[in-house]
């Protein structure tokens, strides 16, 4: 499955949850805001990613599907 | 389709017959000029729109006839709506259709609904432009529109309020600020429905379209920017105004079109506050063409042109513009909200003398990394600015810092209340 992280920034809230869950992909900028690296989400960090997108307290992490 | 009645043989074309006492055109001027309005088919007409290679002028430059289509065949288009509201400070060309050619913006407007089986068009006009307003309230009132609806809105201030997916919002009773996407508002916008929003310019263009024809359409311009367009011309140049000019005029005498400059220039700043500075030099040697500007980073975005002269600061003049970007974030997303303040603030400095080294250098980081990530284009506008003016005015950054700055301000234009509503964007965001 092909599937790339993108954030809503209006609902995000810098929580920061993403990012120390899924560091290999996603760092936060200089006022706690994320920043996703582009791109598909190698296989092996997809169940990471649903992990972090599930946490977040304010839904704002997506996990797009090819396609969509 | 057309009846046959041949166009404008050079230019003017938009602005033929515009009265120089600056009223606006009656019907049965308009209707003179340019002859009475044809009906065309969707197909025909879109077709037509097609050939002619019109590309949209609010500033995304998008091909007018994909638009078309993907409102009309996702059936059941909710509106075609004018957005007359002209946010970008420095541009002057929706208002001067929209009071003074009013038929012939409605024209393309009623053409376009038609096309994409639109039961109401809805004209945006900016709340404080009241002589607009009755200018084009005074049109739809003498215009017979059979079972469409078509009526005039008002838009609030503010750079991102005419973002297409901000004019949704408003229309639908919320403030007028950008949502997420997807979807967009030809897939889902004015009461959930397909929707087109159109520029003023790209309305009028598609009214010529339809009476005189694609192949005469491209009579002007290149092969590859086809047709005229309206540029407001302002800053260090005799003659500010507005122009219908064709693509691919070169810089020199887009210039001279406006009476040439006033004082040896610096830079051209090109596209509005979402453009790009071009030192003189490398202005001068351009064409209006799309191939001719990415050449040098920029593109015509809302078909604005300022000219800076030698006495003025562009350091200066670029802190007052990235400062007021960022007072017009619409405060929804934190990158856009915190990080343009932040190059705002680097910029208010490198003005004023105080640019620190390192500086430079963390403003390109943040330039880089506000990029997509906001949910509208602001911060992308914002951050293409930036990174235009640190190369055409990043060498007086240390002369800044050596000696004081005593140039006059150029007064490039700024929307107003811009401070009030920072104020409110940051409130919203801190928890």
């Amino acid at each position: 499955m092909r599937a790339r992280l993108r954030v809503n920034s209006i609902a995000c809230d810098a929580h920061g949850l993403c990012a120390e869950l899924l560091p290999e992909l996603i760092v936060l900028d200089d006022w706690g805001y994320p920043i996703v690296e582009p791109g598909d989400v190698p296989p092996e960090l997809l169940g990471l990613a649903r992990r972090a997108v599930d946490v977040c307290p304010t839904l704002a992490l997506l996990l797009v599907q090819e396609g969509e | 389709m057309s009846l046959g009645a041949s166009g404008p043989q050079s230019l003017p074309r938009l602005l033929a017959g515009l009265d120089p006492t600056s009223a606006a055109m009656t019907l049965a001027e308009h209707e003179r000029v340019h002859g009475p309005l044809p009906h065309p088919g969707s197909a025909e007409l879109i077709e037509a729109v097609e050939h002619s290679g019109l590309r949209g002028r609010g500033g995304a430059d998008f091909p007018t006839a994909r638009k078309l289509r993907s409102v009309a065949e996702r059936r059941h288009a909710g509106a075609l709506i004018v957005n007359g509201s002209e946010t970008e400070p420095a541009s002057s060309k929706d208002r001067l259709l929209l009071s003074r050619l009013p038929h012939l913006v409605l024209d393309g407007a009623v053409l376009a609904a038609a096309a994409i089986g639109a039961p109401e068009v809805i004209v945006r006009v900016r709340e404080s432009a009241t002589g607009t307003l009755s200018a084009v309230e005074g049109a739809v009132a003498v215009r017979s529109t059979g079972r469409l609806i078509v009526r005039v809105a008002t838009a609030p201030e503010g750079y991102v309020s005419g973002e297409e997916t901000a004019v949704i919002q408003h229309l639908g009773g919320s403030a007028a600020k950008p949502t997420f996407v997807p979807p967009r508002p030809y897939e889902r916008g004015y009461r959930g429905r397909p929707t087109l929003v159109q520029n003023p310019e790209t309305l009028a263009q598609i009214a010529l379209v339809a009476r005189y024809g694609a192949h005469w359409y491209r009579e002007l311009g290149t092969n590859a920017d086809p047709g005229s367009a309206l540029v407001t011309i302002t800053g260090a140049v005799a003659a500010p105004g507005v122009y219908e000019l064709a693509f691919g005029t070169s810089m020199i005498d887009l210039l001279a079109a406006a009476g040439g400059s006033t004082e040896p220039l610096q830079a051209l700043l090109v596209g509005g506050y979402f453009g790009t500075w071009v030192d003189s030099a490398r202005a001068f040697r351009l064409r209006l063409s799309r191939e001719d500007l990415r050449s040098v980073g920029c593109s015509l975005g809302a078909g604005v042109l300022i000219a800076l002269g030698e006495s003025s600061c562009g350091l200066h003049e670029s802190a007052r513009v990235i400062g007021y970007l960022a007072d017009e974030s619409a405060g929804q997303c934190g990158p856009c909200v915190f990080g343009l303040r932040a190059i705002a603030d680097a910029f208010e400095g490198f003005a004023q003398g105080a640019g620190q080294s390192g500086d430079r250098d963390r403003v390109l980081r943040w330039t880089a990394e506000v990029r997509g990530r906001g949910a509208c284009n602001h911060p992308d506008g914002a951050a293409r600015f930036v990174e235009s003016a640190l190369e055409t005015f990043g060498d007086e950054i240390e002369s800044h810092r050596r000696e004081r700055c005593s140039a006059p301000a150029a007064g490039l234009p700024l929307g107003g209340a811009a401070h009030q509503r920072h104020a409110g964007a940051l409130r919203e965001l801190r928890r």
